[in-house]
C-alpha cells in the first residue's frame, strides 16, 4: 500500500443521482482505487458532512468528482468550497458537464417550474398551495432551504473545472481510462474532455447513404433497420454533432444517440448544429415552397428544444427561455 | 513566431462614385491607428496603372505582409490587385477587396457621415481576414489527353475534326451504323441550295482519315465518370457482324437476305434488308446485320448473307467489345429527333400516308431517296399537283405541344417548296405560316425569291382541320391576311414538324451529371456568356442537342465546343483556384453529410473513414464547411476564426 495515499471526493448536485451510482458501477475495479487513494468525502456513499469538508485545508483533496449542474444556490456554494479544498476538480457527467436534463428547466420560470411540480402533475395534491419557501418561521424556529437560481448553469460556469469525464452517465470504461491516466500520472492537458475527438459517427458501425429524406419519424413509430443510418431513416439521432468516446453504444443498441456526451471540441452549439445537419439532408422542394415544407417536416417534432438540445440547452449559445427583465435579458 | 502582419490600406475614389459618399482621405487617416495596418492612402482611381503602382511601392517600401483595396466590388477587380502584388512578389492571396462602392457609397447616398462609418467597419472587417490569411500557390492536377465527342452528326464531325486538327487524340462514338446524323438524309441545304451529302461526304471521310480521329460507329457510351481533365469511360462496340475492312461492298449480301424491315434512314419511306447500309457513301463504309431484323443468330436461322459473301466478311460469332478510355475533354453532341408522331393528334400525321414530315419529304427530294428524287406521294406513288406545307407541325404551341420555336422550319419549308416548284413546275405550293422567321445570311432573300419568283402561296394562318376525302387530303385553314376561309384538296401534306432533343439525351444527361433545360434541351453553363460549356467542368455542347439550330450553327458550336476543348487539353496541367475547403482529419468523423451536401461532387470518405476533397472540382462555395457537424471543414482563407472576427471588427466589438 503506498505511503501517501491520495485522497479523493465526489459530490452529487442538481442531478438525478446515476452519475453517483456510475462510479460504483466500476464494480471490483473500485478496490484498486481504494488501495491508491481514501474516499475523504463523498456524501452519497460515506458518511461525511460539509463542516468535515470545511475543515479540510486548501487543495487537500487531490481530486473530486463532480457530478450535476447549479441549481440552487446550495450547489454554487459547495462547488466553490470543492474548488477551494480540491486539486483537480472534474465536471463528471453531462450535468456537470453542460447542464443536463435539469438544464431543460431553462425553458421555464421558477413559478411555472414550482407550480408544476408541487402542483400540477397527476400525482400531486396541493389544495392549499403550499410552496417551498427560501425561509419558513414556525414555532419561533426558522428554517432555511436554498434558493433556486434563475438558471441552470454548468460546473465550468461557475468554478473552474479541471477536466470533464462526459456521458449520461460516464461509461463504466470511461471513467476506468480517466482513473488509469489518474495513477499513471498521465493526465492530459488541464481543461480537457477526456473522450474522443470526433463524433459519434466514428464509433458507430451502421452504414449510410446520404440520399435525402422525406419524413422525421420516432423511433417508436418505425421497425428501425439496425444495419443503416438512422438519420437515413429519417430517425432524429444526434450522433453527428456527440462527441465520440461511447463506442457508439446507442445506436449500436438501435436506439438514437441523444447527444448525452455534449457537442464535438470545435462546436459551440450541439442543437443548431443538429439543425445545420437536418437541414442537408431533409428532402425540400423548389426554392419559395422550402420553407413551407421545413416547417411541415418539422412539425412532426413535438419536443423540438427537447430533441435538440436534451443536455446542452444551459450551455447553449441560446441558454434558455429569455423573460422579459429577468436576468438574461439582454435588451 | 510568426511575423507581424503589416496590413496597407489603399482607398479607391472611383471618381465621384466612392469619394462622393465617402470620405476617402479621412478613411485613410483613420485606418493607419487600427492594428497592424502599416500604411494607408487613397487615390482617385486605384485601378489604373498609377493607382496600382501606389501599391507596388508600398509594399516594396513599407515591407507590407498583406494588402486591402478598399474599392469596388472583387469581382471587378480582384484580378487586377492580385495580378498587381503578385507582380512585387506577393502571394496573391495577400490581396483583398473591401467593397466600399457597391455595398456602401451607392447605396448610401444620402445619409451623411454613416458612410464613411460603414466603410470603415468593412474595411476593418478585410483588415481582419488578410492579416490571417494564408499565402498559397494554385492547385495543379494532370489531365488525360484524349477527347471523347459523343454524337457524329455535322456539329460533332466538325468538333472532333477541329480538335484532331489541333494535335489531339479524339475518339467519336456514334450510336447508329454511320455517321452523318440527319444532315446525310437530307437533299439540299438553304439558302444556298449546295447538295447536303457534297458537302458533308468530304469531311466525313476526312475525319475517318484523320490520324488522330478513333471511329467508333455502331457503339454507345455506356458508363462515364470523373472530373474535369479525368473521364473515364467505357465504351460498347456492338457487333456489326461484318468485317469492316473485309467488306467490298458489292451488296451481294444484301440481294439474298430475304428479310425486309422498314428504312429508317429513308425515314420509312421505303423497306431495306436486314443486312444493309443505311446509303452508299456511309462511314464507316460496310454493311451492318441488324439482328432486330434478321431471322437469327442463336440458332443460326439463315447464312443466306454469308454463303454470298466472296469476300468472307460476314462472321456470326462477332460480339460487343468494350473500350475503356481515359478522356480529359468530353463534347456532347448528340443533335436531335423530330416530335414523335404518337404526340401529335393534329393533321393526320402517322395516320394518313400522304401526310409526311420534313424530314420524309427530304428523302423524296434527294436523288439518293427512295423515288430518287421525284416527288411521288407514299399512298399510290402520283406526282402531287397540289402540294400544303404546314409550318409550327407541334412547335410554338405551348397548350398542346412545345412552346418553342424549332427555328429551322421556315427556311427549309421554304426550301422544299422552291424544289418542289422547280421538280414539278406545273403543281401549286401552300404553305401555312404563323410568323416567318429568316434571321439567317441571306435567308429573308431566299424566302422572298421563293415567295416571288417560285410564286409559292404563303398563307398567314393556322390549318384548322385535314380530312382525307376520295384520293385527296382536304385542308381546311384560315387566310389572316384576307380574312378568309380557305379550303384546299392536297395531294400531298408536309409538317414542318418540331424537333426535340434525340432520344438519348436524357440518359446522357445523368451520365455525365449535366443539367437540362425546361424543354429537355441540354442547358449550357451561361445563355450569352458560356453558350457551349456545361456547368460540368470539361464537358462542352456542339449542335441541336443543346437547342434547335441550322447546319451553319451547328458548325460553329462544333467549333466552338472544340476550341474549348483545345484550350483544356492543350495546358500541361489544370490549374485551381486554391481557396477550396480543407479537411482536419483529427475532427472528421466519415459521416458523410458533406459528401450529400457538395454540389460539384468534390468530396468522398476515403478509405481512411475521412473525408477527402478533390480541389479540382471544389469551388470553394463552403457548403460543407457550414455544413459539417463537427466543424472538420473549413474553407482556405475563409475560416470561423477569420470570419468571427470579421463580425467583430463590424460591429465593433
Amino acid at each position: 500500500m503506498p505511503k501517501n495515499k491520495k485522497k479523493i471526493g465526489a459530490y452529487w448536485a442538481s442531478s438525478c443521482g446515476g452519475c453517483d451510482v456510475a462510479l460504483l458501477g466500476l464494480h471490483e475495479k473500485i478496490l484498486d482505487l481504494l488501495d491508491f487513494a481514501d474516499i475523504a468525502f463523498w456524501p452519497a456513499a460515506t458518511d461525511f458532512k460539509y463542516e468535515d469538508l470545511k475543515g479540510y485545508g486548501k487543495n487537500e483533496l487531490d481530486l473530486t468528482f463532480f457530478n450535476g449542474g447549479i441549481r440552487t444556490t446550495e450547489n454554487e456554494e459547495i462547488a466553490e468550497l470543492l474548488r477551494e479544498k480540491s486539486e483537480l476538480l472534474v465536471a463528471y457527467g453531462t450535468c456537470a458537464h453542460q447542464g443536463g436534463i435539469p438544464g431543460l428547466a431553462n425553458m421555464s420560470e421558477e413559478v411555472d417550474l414550482f407550480d408544476t411540480v408541487y402542483k400540477g402533475t397527476p400525482t400531486s395534491t396541493n389544495p392549499e398551495n403550499i410552496f417551498p419557501q427560501e425561509s419558513t418561521k414556525k414555532d419561533g424556529q426558522t428554517l432555511n432551504l436554498p434558493g433556486l437560481q434563475e438558471r441552470v448553469r454548468s460546473l465550468d460556469r461557475v468554478v473552474d473545472v479541471d477536466y470533464t469525464v462526459p456521458g449520461c452517465p460516464p461509461p463504466p470504461d470511461l471513467t476506468e481510462d480517466f482513473l488509469d491516466l489518474l495513477v499513471k500520472g498521465a493526465l492530459p492537458e488541464k481543461g480537457s474532455v477526456v473522450a474522443g475527438t470526433k463524433s459519434v459517427c466514428d464509433e458507430c458501425s451502421r452504414e449510410w447513404n446520404r440520399e435525402t429524406i422525406d419524413e422525421l419519424v420516432r423511433p417508436q413509430e418505425t421497425e428501425i433497420d439496425p444495419d443503416k443510418c438512422l438519420l437515413d431513416q429519417g430517425i432524429i439521432c444526434m450522433g453527428p454533432v456527440t462527441r465520440s468516446g461511447c463506442d457508439g453504444s446507442c445506436p449500436e443498441a438501435n436506439m438514437p444517440c441523444k447527444g448525452c456526451f455534449g457537442p464535438p471540441p470545435e462546436v459551440e452549439d450541439q442543437g443548431t448544429e443538429m439543425l445545420n445537419s437536418l437541414a442537408s439532408v431533409l428532402q425540400l422542394g423548389e426554392e419559395g415552397q422550402a420553407l413551407e415544407q421545413e416547417k411541415e417536416l418539422l412539425s412532426d417534432l413535438p419536443d423540438p428544444i427537447g430533441t435538440f438540445y436534451t443536455f446542452s440547452l444551459s450551455n447553449s449559445i441560446l441558454g434558455g427561455k429569455v423573460s422579459e427583465g429577468g436576468e438574461n435579458d439582454r435588451t | 513566431m510568426a511575423i507581424k502582419p503589416r496590413i496597407g490600406v489603399f482607398i479607391c475614389h472611383c471618381g465621384e462614385n466612392i469619394a462622393g459618399t465617402v470620405d476617402v482621405s479621412g478613411l485613410a487617416e483613420d485606418i493607419i491607428g487600427y492594428d497592424n495596418v502599416a500604411f494607408s492612402t487613397d487615390y482617385e482611381y486605384m485601378c489604373s496603372d498609377p493607382g496600382q503602382n501606389k501599391i507596388k511601392e508600398a509594399i516594396e517600401e513599407e515591407n507590407l505582409t498583406g494588402v486591402v483595396v478598399a474599392a469596388c466590388s472583387p469581382s471587378m477587380h480582384e484580378e487586377t490587385f492580385r495580378g498587381a502584388v503578385e507582380d512585387v512578389g506577393l502571394n496573391r492571396y495577400q490581396c483583398e477587396i473591401a467593397n466600399i462602392r457597391e455595398q456602401c457609397s451607392w447605396v448610401h447616398g444620402e445619409d451623411g457621415d454613416k458612410p464613411t462609418e460603414k466603410a470603415l467597419k468593412i474595411i476593418k472587417g478585410v483588415v481582419e481576414k488578410v492579416k490571417r490569411n494564408v499565402s498559397m500557390e494554385p492547385v495543379e492536377r494532370e489531365h488525360a489527353d484524349k477527347c471523347l465527342v459523343i454524337g457524329g452528326g455535322i456539329a460533332g464531325i466538325q468538333a472532333a475534326l477541329d480538335v484532331a486538327e489541333a494535335g489531339n487524340e479524339v475518339i467519336l462514338v456514334e450510336k447508329e451504323p454511320t455517321i452523318g446524323g440527319h444532315m446525310a438524309q437530307l437533299s439540299e441545304t438553304f439558302p444556298t441550295l449546295d447538295c447536303s451529302q457534297c458537302i458533308l461526304t468530304p469531311k466525313m471521310v476526312e475525319l475517318n482519315q484523320h490520324p488522330n480521329i478513333e471511329l467508333l460507329a455502331y457503339s454507345e457510351v455506356k458508363e462515364i465518370s470523373g472530373y474535369v481533365g479525368n473521364y473515364s469511360a467505357q465504351i460498347e462496340r456492338k457487333p456489326t457482324y461484318v468485317d469492316t475492312d473485309a467488306c467490298n461492298l458489292c451488296g451481294d449480301c444484301e440481294d439474298v437476305c430475304p428479310v425486309e424491315v422498314t428504312d429508317e434512314f429513308n425515314q420509312g419511306l421505303d423497306t431495306r434488308k436486314a443486312i444493309n447500309i443505311p446509303f452508299s457513301q456511309a462511314i464507316p463504309s460496310s454493311y451492318t446485320l441488324d439482328t432486330d431484323a434478321c431471322l437469327g443468330l442463336n440458332p443460326l436461322r439463315c447464312s443466306e448473307c454469308a454463303e454470298a459473301c466472296d469476300a468472307d466478311a460476314i462472321d456470326f460469332d462477332q460480339s460487343s467489345e468494350y473500350v475503356e478510355e481515359e478522356f480529359g475533354a468530353v463534347i456532347v453532341a448528340t443533335g436531335y429527333d423530330l416530335y414523335p408522331k404518337e404526340e401529335m393528334g393534329e393533321y393526320g400525321y402517322g395516320k394518313y400516308e400522304d401526310v409526311v414530315d420534313g424530314l420524309q419529304f427530304e428523302r423524296m427530294l434527294s436523288a439518293t431517296g427512295p423515288t430518287g428524287g421525284v416527288v411521288r406521294r407514299p399512298s399510290d406513288g402520283k406526282i402531287p399537283e397540289n402540294v400544303v406545307f404546314i409550318q409550327c407541325s407541334g412547335s410554338r404551341d405551348p397548350e398542346n405541344h412545345n412552346s418553342y420555336c424549332s427555328k429551322i422550319c421556315c427556311m427549309y419549308t421554304a426550301k422544299h417548296a422552291k424544289l418542289y416548284k422547280e421538280t414539278v413546275p406545273d403543281g401549286n405550293a401552300y404553305v401555312f405560316y404563323i410568323d416567318i422567321r429568316a434571321g439567317g445570311k441571306d435567308y429573308e432573300e431566299f424566302i422572298q425569291d421563293v415567295q416571288e419568283e417560285d410564286r409559292v402561296l404563303y398563307l398567314k394562318g393556322k390549318v384548322s382541320k385535314l380530312k382525307r376525302v376520295d384520293e385527296k387530303m382536304r385542308v381546311w385553314g384560315l387566310d389572316e391576311i384576307a380574312g378568309e376561309r380557305v379550303e384546299i384538296d392536297a395531294d400531298l401534306v408536309v409538317l414542318a414538324q418540331s424537333i426535340v432533343p434525340s432520344k438519348g439525351t436524357d440518359e446522357t444527361s445523368k451520365k455525365l451529371n449535366l443539367n437540362l433545360g425546361a424543354n429537355g434541351f441540354f442547358k449550357e453553363a451561361h445563355p450569352k456568356l458560356r453558350p457551349v460549356e456545361s456547368l460540368t467542368g470539361g464537358v462542352f455542347f456542339a449542335g441541336t442537342g443543346q437547342g434547335p439550330k441550322d447546319i451553319p450553327d451547328s458548325v460553329s458550336q462544333g467549333s466552338g465546343a472544340a476550341a474549348k476543348a483545345i484550350d483544356l487539353l492543350s495546358k500541361p496541367t489544370l490549374s485551381h483556384d486554391p481557396q477550396v475547403v480543407e479537411i482536419d482529419e483529427d475532427l472528421c468523423s466519415g459521416c458523410g453529410l458533406c459528401v450529400g451536401q457538395c454540389p460539384y461532387d468534390a468530396l468522398e470518405i476515403n478509405s481512411r473513414g475521412v473525408a477527402e476533397v478533390n480541389e479540382i472540382l471544389c469551388e470553394g462555395c463552403g457548403t460543407c464547411a457550414s455544413g459539417c457537424p463537427t466543424n472538420a471543414l473549413s474553407l482556405r482563407n475563409l475560416t470561423d476564426e477569420q470570419l468571427t472576427e470579421m463580425i467583430h471588427a463590424h460591429i465593433g466589438d
